[in-house]
């Protein structure tokens, strides 16, 4: 959550925003170089969508600058920042064929004929569509649709490119499709990008960066890598993949030592409070092992018992419960010759100190409250 | 079983209603037949130029009147509904008005304010057809409201006018070009409406001494017996006439999307 200014192509800084006594967004500072593709995910509520709008103008922001390649655009109305946006539903002209959609912002520009048809040819041939040039919105399918938006956005050479939840109101499968061809085009482009979205997912495989936030809070900004494996907060944690929260007490904080369940673990990151009191720990199910045999590795072990084991395709996620009643799940790649242990089994949990996160506990999510938001907001 | 009586019931009610409005038309026609010889009645109405006149005149007042209507309210309506939604019930009680206060009240409030200095309107003819279509859009208010509004809903026009702004279009152009062309089929049966409000209506025109139908409808039927049923009838066929035309025109451009979607 540092603060970075003065070298950014997309810079935001100390942005706030307030719908009466609401706070939308607080505090939120972002600097994107050039070409760079940045989300942001959270759940709804979160702020991310108000952000966005923020940048393309449509809301104004209480406190706080945005730059755009260096000039201050707080003040512009959105019609004049050439920025492209992409929305979660769509909106393409229903009066206007699809190469009149995507020619829409050079007209406005009064671009010659000439120089529309052309870039509308190319941007058509970029989204691999130049058959339906003279079709209607209503005769394509919403994926269809969705690329036409991202042609029309693109059409106008935006400085930035702004894309709200682009691929919510469409199907698993194309969803996929879709997210690689608009990674693609944006790589080939090499045009600043900012995506908001509340799926992981899509922020994970996207994204150079991603902005994680919650309750108009920026909880972190990061790598995918970053985010995923470091999580800076317990909201992060949980918000980002799966993850184990459990409980547990500080046994020695110096040694990094915490007592889950009657069992002593050791966790690579820094402990800080005195001995007895309760901290939040987040293990990823996919760095537990079930490994009974040898010590001294190390490793954490747990002692657990199968409580059921739930087939997710590519993953078996084994649910365990630990001496305590404290659940614990387990993720294991599937493959035909794994020996899947049965409910009720005794299993031994094996994960190393890196997998045990320590969190702060200030920032426990509260999605409740984070809904509340969203309805006041509406 | 049920299918078949549920099929009577609906006969039952689309006769009742074609009786309802077919009744008085037909039995207009067979009063005006009453002339002698047969169809002297509508020969007579047709040879007085003083029909063809009102009528014109009529048909021309509802027209501007319908423009002027849409330049007020497509604009009030969008705006309302896009940043003052917390307004719109007020705005719909505001044009429900012209069903509670009387017709009686508007024209003689006109009267009484615009003929005499600084707007004497009353005082010419031009100024008197003014307030004739300023009538006339506060008639048609809750009829073309209540279309506008409604085509406004079956359209996502916030994303619309966002996607529209992000492109660089301006109030202007986002109205003329992506705001009332797809309001076209909600703008049609505002405009029926007010057109067939227009060409019948009768105290406005009046009161303002305008050489409007509704007056000459009424001065006719003082005077002569069978010929007021004939201009009736011929009046309600080319006002008839005058909505499809409208529906034509209007359609134009839809038809080029059906053509559009065959190829």
């Amino acid at each position: 959550m540092t603060s970075e200014t003065g070298t950014g192509f997309l810079e935001l800084s100390h942005v706030q925003k307030r719908f009466g006594t609401f706070t939308a967004v607080e505090d939120f500072d972002l600097s994107a170089h050039r070409g760079e593709f940045v989300s942001f995910l959270g759940p709804s509520g979160c702020g991310k969508t108000t952000t966005l709008r923020m940048i393309a103008g449509f809301e104004h922001p209480d406190t706080g600058t945005i730059r755009v390649g260096g000039k201050d655009v707080t003040g512009l109305p959105p019609n004049k920042r050439n920025v492209g946006m992409v929305f979660q539903a769509y909106a393409l002209f229903p009066n206007m064929t699809v190469a009149d959609n995507v020619g829409f912002g050079m007209r406005i520009k009064k671009q010659p004929k000439s120089v529309i048809q052309k870039r509308v040819g190319e941007l058509l041939e970029l989204i691999n569509m130049p058959e339906k040039a003279d079709r209607y919105p209503y005769q394509l399918s919403g994926g269809q649709q969705q690329r036409v938006a991202l042609a029309r956005a693109l059409a106008i050479e935006p400085q930035v490119l702004l894309l709200d939840e682009p691929l919510s109101a469409l199907d698993a499968k194309i969803r996929v499709a879709l997210r690689h061809e608009i990674r693609e085009i944006q790589r080939q482009l090499g045009i600043t990008t900012v995506y908001v979205t509340h799926d992981q997912e899509e922020a994970l495989e996207l994204s150079d960066r991603v902005v994680v936030m919650s309750a108009g809070r920026m909880e972190q900004v990061g790598t995918p890598f970053e985010i995923y494996n470091f999580p800076a907060t317990a909201f992060v944690a949980s918000f980002v993949g799966t993850l184990n929260a459990v409980e547990a007490r500080i046994a020695d904080a110096g040694d990094r030592r915490l007592t889950l369940a009657g069992s002593q673990i050791t966790t690579a990151s820094d402990v800080s409070g005195s001995a007895g009191e309760l901290v939040t720990v987040a293990i990823r199910p996919e760095m537990i092992t079930f490994d009974g045999t040898g010590t001294g590795d190390g490793h954490n072990r747990l002692a657990a018992t199968v409580d059921d084991v739930a087939f997710l395709g590519a993953v078996v996620r084994v649910r365990t419960k630990l001496g305590d009643g404290t659940s614990i799940s387990v993720d294991t790649f599937n493959n035909p010759n794994l020996a899947v242990p049965e409910a009720g089994s005794p299993v031994i949990l094996r994960f190393p100190p890196q997998a045990c996160l320590v969190l702060a506990r200030d920032a426990v999510p509260d999605e409740t409250d984070a809904l509340a938001a969203a309805e006041a907001m509406l | 079983m049920r299918r078949r009586r549920g099929r009577v019931a609906w006969w039952l009610v689309f006769l009742i209603g074609v009786l309802y409005f077919v009744l008085p038309l037909y039995a207009t026609f067979v009063f005006s037949l009453k002339a002698k010889p047969a169809f002297s009645a509508y020969a007579d109405a047709l040879s007085d130029p003083l029909f063809a006149q009102s009528l014109g005149y009529s048909m021309v007042v509802g027209i501007v009147t319908i423009f002027a209507s849409l330049a007020l309210i497509v604009p009030t309506a969008y705006w309302v509904q896009l940043r003052v939604p917390r307004a719109r019930s007020l705005v719909e009680f505001v044009t429900l008005l012209p069903f509670v206060i009387p017709a009686v009240v508007l024209v003689f409030g006109l009267i009484r304010v615009y003929s005499r200095p600084p707007l004497p309107f009353t005082h010419t003819d031009l100024g008197s057809t003014f307030l004739l279509v300023a009538g006339y859009v506060v008639l048609s208010l809750p009829y073309m409201y209540r279309a506008v509004d409604a085509g406004l809903r079956a359209i996502d026009i916030r994303s619309l006018t966002e996607a529209a702004q992000s492109m660089g279009a301006g109030w202007i152009t986002i109205i003329l070009r992506i705001i009332l062309p797809n309001l076209r089929v909600a703008l049609l049966s505002g405009a029926f409406l007010t057109l067939a409000i227009v060409v019948g209506e009768f105290t406005i025109a009046s009161f303002l001494a305008r050489p409007a139908f509704g007056p000459y409808l009424n001065l006719l039927s003082g005077y002569e017996v069978y010929q007021p049923a004939a201009v009736a009838l011929i009046s309600f066929g080319l006002t008839w006439l005058a909505m499809i035309a409208i529906a034509v025109i209007g359609r134009g451009t839809r038809v080029r999307v059906q053509i559009g979607g065959a190829r």
